[in-house]
């Protein structure tokens, strides 16, 4: 049976301001449980929320980022449910006027292009954390995330495979930390995914009912569990069973989704407009104000890597797939051509961002910076090392061993790229080996190969192997 | 005036004058509530040391030349302030051990003006009420008539004031919990226009209506109190940002070519003819003043009731969801599991008034009926506000009953909410409006129980509206008079 996979994300990214969203409270991560939610967090009698300006010019500068409308008034709503770990026992979120409306991401999957299209991004805070383990029965309250500022943000049902999705999660989590609204954590919980998910049968017009899994906080998680739950439900339906609405959770050690709540458990939020909070009104001055401080986005960055620098499309997205990255590429090639920024970016896509994968380090940060891997580019430019060689250099240079040309210097690397030299070497083996030059010229190539071999282990690997080539096939011919 | 009424003005100029310390004016208020409050009911927690420590402080401000001008006189708090290291209730069991450990906006002002912090008083649980009996903390008794309620929610604050327990009070008022009480006893009350006290700290029952206000016995005195109480405070997103005004200017200035409205609307069906005789004869001796009087109607003010039964309680039911056990406040003793903690606490927490306000706001606010109920009552809510503001092109002030009757017997409302409600008739368009509205003593029903005339300026017209009420406390002594329960 040909089934088609329907994918809608809700993305809560945590804003990245000192305070929260409707008190002074910090909102640094990690603190002694409770000793960061003051009287507005805990929800004591009387208190009322003040909305942090913060939260709202990242929320405009998203929206400016996607292209999207910003609302003017947009409305704070009261979302209410009991938890423990909700004080309030609301939360205080946006319902019927998000202030970010509509808007678009390019992703790129593999080689070609796709717009999702956004739905809405809205303000709103975060719970508390129930904590359930080392209290022997009962369950402890940790109010220090209450009240952090989230802005959620929800796309229309427009990826139809999990590598989409993750390739749309990971393009907004991309976005957001590009443009500096969210440090994008999700170790910490700072950028969250929900995924809705429903099948339907190619070519069919009705969307399949959709089950949301909640709370994947790792793109990896984020791909098992829709492939999972994609899986289950073609099972399903093959089987002749219809499928429910609900929230499934996905638990990471068996690979699979369990049932959370169907529709029938789904709360009524009773959502309604918050007394004491005006409604939120952004006129064109801050907009503006806000469009002047957005860096060039990723898209356009993306555009002019391929058109500068001559990069293929699948290398300007891993460029630009943190503004650290395309920030080290670009004072590394700046200046360039296209032959040398096309290598720029060969050593930051490869060599460079597996070092930092190792280390552990954030894209661009280690003990080789850009200055230095551009010493080390152009010297493979312009025909002192070889391929080979460069490697070498490279990891001397991660060792903190100077720049290339020290580097190349100490290490007598310098490639041979005298073409009297090579002649007078390549003559030298063609004379003492004999055997292989019958060889060649009765046909086998094979003796070829282990010619150079001969004339590369004679220079120590030196010679620059494309002159070694060229000489050696036209003394073979020429006598 | 009374030499029996002491008012903020008179205590304050005793204490300029040396004629006493904070210290011994306090002492003997806390003795006067001592004797009398087992009685009346008016204060819920005293804390004689607090107090006192509050008044050696005032004197040692005085002697050191630093005084205001209610540095060290004396007043009460509703209940339904959060006050730092003070047990706050708001009436109920639910916070019956609840020590804030924050000052409300309205306190902390009150604290810095040197005011003295008699005690926190009695009020319906969570402010809803009439009558006051919805309070955990047992009836307050009305001081013209033991046997008679006091008005609510801030019962307890207006027969403190009217018992001359306290020279004055704050009370906060979402659709007449100022003003019907201060009618009910025989003192002054005012709510302001929305916006212009902080309701920081102070308990939320309706948000979009609450508004913090004071009690006493004169114009001038409730113009002194609003000199502290108002003002821009940046925790109150609906906290209004304007200059500092004097509620005093227009004191003094008399009420020469005022023009008065009428709505035809406040003398109809439903209002007791005691009490409106005594409304006639106020506005007659307005007219004598120089007043001059205007007919004018506010057709959709019957709707009022019906569309403040509806968004008040939506906003209460959420409002009180944070109540539930586990933070603060009363947690059940036993319970198997999360859902019966919540049902428990709250059951055992709340009174039978509170719970039907929030299953009345959980039911309008659900989905299906939200449209209904919520979004309909939003729209007559600004067809009322219309109403009062085609009026004001009228008139300069509108005034009428504040209160359908005058004190009722315990019980006697007790068992029929719409009876109950119908108490606040006159007084809920102003606060769904969000005008300012205030009540003063103008006369007496025939069997000696006080009747309030309510008066309602347009958006910010405080200062006018003291002055009118001023003009005509200049002019009678309504407002001087002493209940026998009082004197006990």
């Amino acid at each position: 049976m040909n089934w088609e996979v329907v994918i809608g994300l809700e993305v809560h990214a945590q804003l990245s301001t000192a305070s929260k969203i409707f008190s002074a409270a910090p909102t640094a991560f990690g603190a002694e449980p409770n000793s960061q939610a003051c009287a507005v967090d805990i929800a004591l009698p009387g208190v009322l929320p003040v909305l942090n300006r913060g939260a709202v010019e990242r929320a405009i500068r998203f929206g400016l980022a996607v292209g999207a409308t910003i609302n003017s008034p947009s409305i704070f709503a009261r979302k209410n449910y009991f938890y423990p770990d909700l004080p309030k026992g609301y939360q205080i979120s946006q319902y019927e006027r998000p202030v970010v409306e509509g808007g678009s991401i390019v992703i790129q999957v593999g080689d070609t292009g796709k717009t999702v299209r956004l739905t809405r991004a809205h303000l709103e805070e975060d719970a508390g954390k129930s904590l359930h383990e080392d209290f022997h029965g009962r369950t402890g309250i940790d109010l220090n995330r209450a009240g952090t500022p989230l802005l959620e943000i929800v796309s229309e049902p427009d990826m139809r495979s999990s590598a989409e999705a993750v390739a749309y999660a990971r393009a907004l989590h991309t976005l957001v930390t590009w443009i500096g609204i969210c440090d994008g954590n999700m170790q910490e919980g700072s950028f969250r995914c929900d995924a809705n998910v429903s099948v339907r049968r190619r070519g069919a017009e009705q969307y399949g009912t959709r089950r949301e899994i909640k709370n994947l906080n790792s793109f990896r998680f984020l791909q098992q569990a829709i492939d999972y739950e994609v899986q289950w439900q073609i099972g399903e339906l093959e089987d002749g069973r219809a499928i429910q609405q609900a929230t499934v959770l996905f638990d990471p050690d068996t690979g699979e989704t369990r049932m959370m709540r169907s529709k029938e458990d789904a709360h009524d939020y009773r959502y309604f407009p918050d007394p004491d909070l005006l409604p939120l009104v952004i006129d064109a001055d801050w907009i503006e104000r806000e469009r002047q401080t957005l860096p060039v986005l990723p898209a356009a960055c993306r555009e002019r890597f391929m058109a500068q620098y001559g990069v293929t499309a699948y290398d300007a997205s891993v460029l630009t797939s943190s503004r650290a990255i395309a920030d080290f590429f670009e004072s590394m090639a700046a200046g360039t051509d296209a032959k040398t920024g096309k290598l720029c970016a060969n050593w930051v896509t490869g060599a460079l961002s597996a070092k930092w994968n190792e280390a552990g380090h954030q894209p661009g940060a280690g003990p080789v910076s850009a200055a230095l891997m551009r010493g080390l580019v152009d010297r493979i430019a312009d025909g002192t090392l070889s391929g080979k060689m460069a490697k070498e250099v490279f990891e001397a240079m991660w060792a903190g061993e100077g720049d290339a040309d020290a580097i190349i210097e100490k290490r007598g690397l310098k490639q041979i790229s005298d073409g009297g030299e090579i002649e007078k070497i390549v003559d030298e083996v063609l004379a003492g080996n004999a055997q292989q030059v019958a060889d060649y010229r009765a046909g086998k190539d094979k003796a070829f190969n282990s010619l150079v071999g001969q004339v590369m282990k004679a220079t120590r690997g030196k010679a620059n192997p494309q002159q070694v080539n060229e000489i050696l096939r036209r003394r073979l011919t020429a006598n | 005036m009374s030499t029996n009424t002491p008012t903020l003005k008179s205590l304050s100029a005793q204490l300029a004058a040396g004629e006493c310390s904070s210290v011994e004016l306090a002492q003997e208020y806390i003795n006067k509530i001592n004797k009398l409050n087992e009685v009346l009911g008016c204060f819920v927690t005293v804390e004689p040391e607090l107090t006192l420590a509050q008044a050696k402080a005032a004197d040692e401000q005085r002697r050191a030349g630093q005084a205001g001008v209610l540095t060290g006189v004396p007043f009460a708090h509703k209940d339904i302030f959060c006050a730092r290291g003070w047990r706050t209730t708001c009436g109920s069991r639910m916070l019956e051990n609840f020590i804030s450990p924050y000052d409300a906006h309205v306190v902390e002002r009150c604290r810095d003006a040197g005011l003295v912090m008699l005690g926190k008083t009695n009020m319906d649980e969570f402010a809803m009420g009439s009558s006051n009996e919805t309070s955990y903390f047992g009836k307050v008794r009305n001081p013209w008539d033991l046997e008679r309620v006091p008005g609510g929610s801030s019962g307890g604050s207006a027969a403190a004031v009217a018992a001359r327990l306290a020279p004055a009070a704050t009370g906060t008022d979402t659709g007449g919990s100022i003003r019907q009480p201060a009618a009910l006893t025989g003192i002054c009350g005012l709510k302001p226009t929305y916006g212009l006290v902080s309701r920081y700290g102070m308990i939320a029952f309706a948000s979009s209506l609450d508004q913090a206000g004071p009690m006493a016995h004169t114009a001038e005195d409730l113009g002194l109190l609003m000199n502290v109480m108002a003002g821009f405070d940046a925790r109150d997103s609906t906290s209004l940002e304007r200059p500092a005004e004097d509620y005093l200017r227009h004191l003094g200035e008399g009420v020469q070519g005022l023009r008065i409205g009428l709505p035809k609307e406040f003398f109809a069906e439903g209002l007791s003819a005691d009490v409106a005789r005594s409304i006639e004869a106020a506005v007659a001796e307005y007219r004598r003043l120089g007043a001059t009087v205007v007919d004018i109607s506010l057709p959709n003010m019957a709707l009022s009731v019906p569309v403040y039964y509806v968004l008040a309680p939506a906003e209460a039911s959420s409002n009180l969801s944070r109540y539930d056990g586990v933070r603060y406040g009363h947690r059940a003793a036993e319970y198997r599991d999360l859902a019966e903690m919540y049902r428990r606490s709250r059951a055992e927490g709340f009174g039978a008034e509170v719970k039907r306000r929030i299953l009345i706001g959980t039911y309008v606010l659900s989905h299906g009926y939200y449209d209904a109920y919520y979004i309909r009552a939003q729209k007559l809510r600004r067809l009322i506000a219309r109403d009062f503001v085609e009026a004001f092109r009228e008139c300069d002030v509108i005034m009428g009953p504040t209160a359908p009757g005058t004190a009722f017997r315990f019980g006697e409302k007790s068992g029929d909410p719409v009876q109950m409600y119908l108490s606040d008739i006159y007084t809920i368009a102003v606060n769904l409006a969000g005008l300012p509205g205030m009540s003063i003593p103008c006369g007496f029903d025939t069997q000696g129980l006080p009747v309030g005339l309510q008066i309602i300026g347009n958006y910010f017209d405080e200062a006018r509206m003291l002055g009118v009420a001023h003009a005509f406390q200049q002019a009678t002594d309504w407002h001087g008079r002493v209940p026998a329960g009082a004197a006990a």
